[in-house]
């Protein structure tokens, strides 16, 4: 803690440096980013909540993950799922709601306590300080999420042999020595952490935290409904597989029928990080546009 | 200490400004004053209706054909015979017929029931594994007499058959279904069939040994003309099966045929006298290209008659003969995008006064806890009924237009049928929205108590429906979850005499009602421990 003051101290004279040319901001902003990080992490460890909804992030996706696996069986080698990994990985269905939760909290906790004020006022490169909540909680869904994933493919690895996934029907154990496998696994991780940086820009928009996380889990959950049930005509339906958060960015969990696939599924990820993208950069602006 | 008395104060305020309906307007006042959450219920009508109707478009081509679809308006519809009650049946059978006018009866003896899949099945990737697990002769194939109105499809009829693995079946006017004698038949055990006409009444009898005969049932056909068509028939539903287990898209059918072997036929009362052979319905294009196969043979006494189709209602499965078809219900698809709208609302109506201290008000004023907590329960639930009900009569009566207008079969409902999914599903929001109060006045936390409610009743419901999780899992979550709400949607029934793949997304696991109470069970849980911790917890 005695390292923070002088960074505060240095501010003032930076934002007079900043004002002939914007390279001054930027030095000073990236110089006082460690103070930044370092106050974002105090203020998320310090929530008990923070801790709870990453355990709760390893145990959804896990128990989901588990159940869906036991309860497959794949008995005459017909009709069995095609995809192993993909049905290990179901769990991120729910995980990603936890994250979402975690992600909005870490916004709205501030705007309904009043705390944001004092953040402002203490950092008022306000960039900066959403960048630095989107690396922390970016950091702990990153590390939360590999610790699910993991769970999930041992799950599916010691549980899915024993329903029938045997190599007399054309299954090998889960591995991640497997390309593909290993592409979904971290790809899952990946995915977690963009919809907690979603999540997190709608939270920065709209500021409260039950329309964010009604706006978030409604973009991600509407989609998969249209597609199964509702659209009909190719097009649209195409269009749809192709550009929505939780159908594209979830094409990474694929490892068989890849070229069946609507998009391929580094790019299906990439969806989502432009939706991420789009998002932080919509919450950032307003940050910036308006009073706290 | 003081001889004196002390007189109590007591307020000069008249009593019974705390009563219930004073409280619920109070509760009233507070939801219509936040303008976010008037703005919320309207979006949640609009996100029902616009994810509802979104999906009506089909891309249906006029081919030409016997029974391909014919030119109306716009659009092709598939045409869909109508039985005497109204609903869409299956009429498509062998009929080997001739008139009968008046009072009568027909008896006839079936010796053999065989049956065969039919040459023209779909030869794809699937077809090994078809005909390993496939039973040529299905629980209801059927043959039998029959006293039908005429040979027009949906027309009114009393029939006595043996079939697959049913037993002998007397069944009337498409959705009626007695059990007869039960047992297999075969030549060394043939049954006996007597159908008898007296007026409007067709009464129907079976036999082991053609002297012993036990009456099964009678079929009031009101409206019966004088002369009707009598004679024997056969035919055989599509066998169905799922070759995957994971999700539902995927069933397939087969075409089979039934073939019934007929002695002894006699027809009393004055009757034609030549037999005639007819393809009801003329779709039994199942030959090796395409061409009819001999549908009757006989052979001095012996009648031998083959056919293919159904006499039944008709279902919304893989089994189904009609046409693009969908159910009002699917209109309604939106419901679950409104209720993540309502969902958040309700759970602010409550986690709103914790976040702003206004419950302390709240309390202060009415320090009955349990009471203001059903007030608002009422307020969220009422305000979501008559949103949820608008929303559903607007979605079901444009999206079944524009589904007519697409070439789109609606199956038609009943009205208490009909009345049922539009109350259900203004219901099942009102419901739902009850369980996010619950919810929320528990967690005192929107984001957590929003997704709890999400996940418990949306997320389920877009795994099941979506076919993200193995089958298996996709009912046990309709079954277990909040989401089994939704059943209560359900248009169509389950008949128990014909075989198809009930599955989702038409057919729940579980009943309308029973599902709808699970949602119920839910709620209450959920209300009873949200009163407990009210009165338990300081605000």
């Amino acid at each position: 803690m005695n390292h923070a003051p002088p960074a505060i101290r240095a501010d003032p004279p930076a934002v007079h440096a900043a004002l002939p040319g914007r390279r001054g901001a930027l030095r000073a902003g990236l110089a006082a980013m460690p103070d930044t990080l370092h106050a974002e992490w105090t203020k998320l460890r310090t929530v008990s909540g923070t801790a709870w909804l990453l355990v709760g992030v390893v145990t959804a996706t896990a128990a989901v993950s588990a159940a869906a696996v036991t309860a497959t069986k794949c008995t005459t080698g017909l009709g069995c799922p095609a995809d192993p990994t993909k049905l290990s990985l179901t769990g991120i269905y729910l995980g990603q709601a936890v994250v979402a939760i975690l992600a909005v909290l870490a916004v709205s906790n501030e705007y309904s306590t009043g705390m944001v004020r004092v953040t402002l006022a203490a950092m008022p490169r306000r960039l900066a300080v959403l960048a630095a909540k989107a690396a922390i909680v970016g950091a702990l869904v990153l590390v939360a999420g590999a610790v699910a994933v993991a769970a999930s493919l041992l799950a599916g690895r010691l549980i899915l042999p024993g329903n029938g996934f045997t190599a007399a029907h054309g299954f090998a154990a889960l591995s991640l020595a497997h390309g593909p496998t290993l592409r979904a696994a971290c790809g899952s991780v990946l995915y977690l952490a963009l919809i907690a940086m979603f999540s997190l820009g709608i939270a920065t928009a709209v500021r409260d935290s039950a329309v964010a996380i009604g706006l978030s889990l409604g973009m991600l959950y509407l989609p998969p409904i249209l597609i199964a049930l509702t659209v009909t005509n190719p097009v649209w339906l195409h269009r749809l597989q192709r550009y929505t958060p939780m159908t594209a960015g979830l094409t990474i969990q694929n490892t068989t029928g890849l070229h069946g696939l609507p998009i391929t599924p580094w790019a299906g990820l990439g969806v989502l990080a432009l939706w991420a993208a789009a998002a932080l950069l919509a919450g950032g602006l307003l940050l910036r546009a308006r009073d706290a | 200490m003081t001889a004196g008395t002390v007189t109590p104060y007591r307020s000069a305020q008249q009593a019974g400004h705390d009563g219930f309906p004073q409280l619920l307007r109070a509760e009233w006042i507070k939801f219509r004053s936040v303008r976010g959450w008037i703005i919320g219920v309207v979006v949640a009508g609009l996100l029902m209706l616009a994810v509802g109707l979104l999906g009506v478009q089909a891309n249906i081509a006029c081919s030409s054909g016997p029974h391909a679809p014919v030119k109306h308006g716009a659009a092709c519809v598939t045409p869909v015979p109508v039985g005497p009650g109204g609903e869409p049946v299956t009429d498509n059978f062998s009929f080997v017929r001739q008139p009968l006018t008046g009072n009568g009866s027909i008896t006839a003896q079936v010796t053999s029931l065989t049956g065969a899949q039919a040459s023209a099945a779909p030869s794809g990737p699937n077809t090994s594994q078809t005909q390993g697990s496939l039973r040529a002769l299905q629980p209801w194939s059927k043959a039998g007499i029959i006293i039908k109105q005429s040979t027009k499809q949906g027309s009114a009829y009393a029939a006595m058959m043996v079939t697959g693995g049913n037993g002998v079946r007397m069944q009337y006017d498409y959705t009626q279904d007695i059990a007869g004698m039960a047992g297999k038949v075969s030549a060394a055990r043939p049954r006996w069939l007597r159908l008898t006409r007296s007026g409007d009444a067709v009464t129907g009898y079976d036999s082991a040994d053609g002297v012993h005969w036990t009456r099964v049932g009678s079929a009031d056909l009101t409206g019966l003309p004088s002369t009707v068509q009598v004679g024997m028939f056969a035919t055989s539903p599509t066998h169905v099966y799922e070759s995957s287990s994971f999700g539902s898209g995927n069933s397939n059918g087969v075409p089979t045929t039934a073939t019934g072997v007929f002695d002894h036929v006699g027809v009393s009362g004055r009757h034609g006298g030549a037999w005639a052979g007819d393809d009801v319905g003329g779709i039994q294009d199942f030959g090796p290209s395409g061409q009819s196969v001999e549908a009757y043979h006989q052979a001095g006494g012996i009648f031998t008659v083959t056919g293919s189709g159904d006499i039944a209602p008709a279902t919304d499965g893989p089994g189904s003969n009609v046409g693009p078809s969908g159910t009002i219900e699917q209109h309604l698809v939106g419901t679950f995008a409104g209720l993540i709208a309502v969902v958040v609302i309700a759970t602010m109506f409550i986690t709103a006064e914790y976040r702003r201290g206004m419950i302390r008000v709240t309390l202060a004023a009415t320090p009955r806890r349990g009471r203001v907590l059903a007030a608002k329960a009422a307020v969220i639930g009422a305000v979501t009924f008559v949103l949820g009900l608008i929303a559903a009569i607007i979605a079901v009566i444009i999206g079944t237009r524009l589904s007519a207008n697409q070439g789109i079969y609606v199956f038609p409902v009943s009205w208490p049928t009909e009345a049922r999914v539009l109350l259900g599903t203004a219901a099942l929001l009102a419901v739902g929205a009850v369980l996010a109060l619950a919810v929320g006045t528990i967690l005192r936390r929107s984001a957590a108590a929003i997704t709890a409610v999400i996940a418990g009743v949306v997320l389920t419901y877009i795994l099941a429906m979506a076919s993200l999780v193995p089958l298996p899992v996709a009912e046990w979550l309709l079954r277990v979850t909040p989401a089994a709400g939704f059943a209560i949607q359900q248009s169509l029934p389950r008949w128990p005499q014909v075989t198809d793949v009930y599955g989702l997304p038409q057919y729940y696991p579980l009943s309308p009602w029973a599902g709808f109470a699970v949602l119920c069970g839910y709620a209450v849980v959920a209300m009873g421990l949200a009163v407990f911790l009210l009165r338990r917890r300081d605000a």
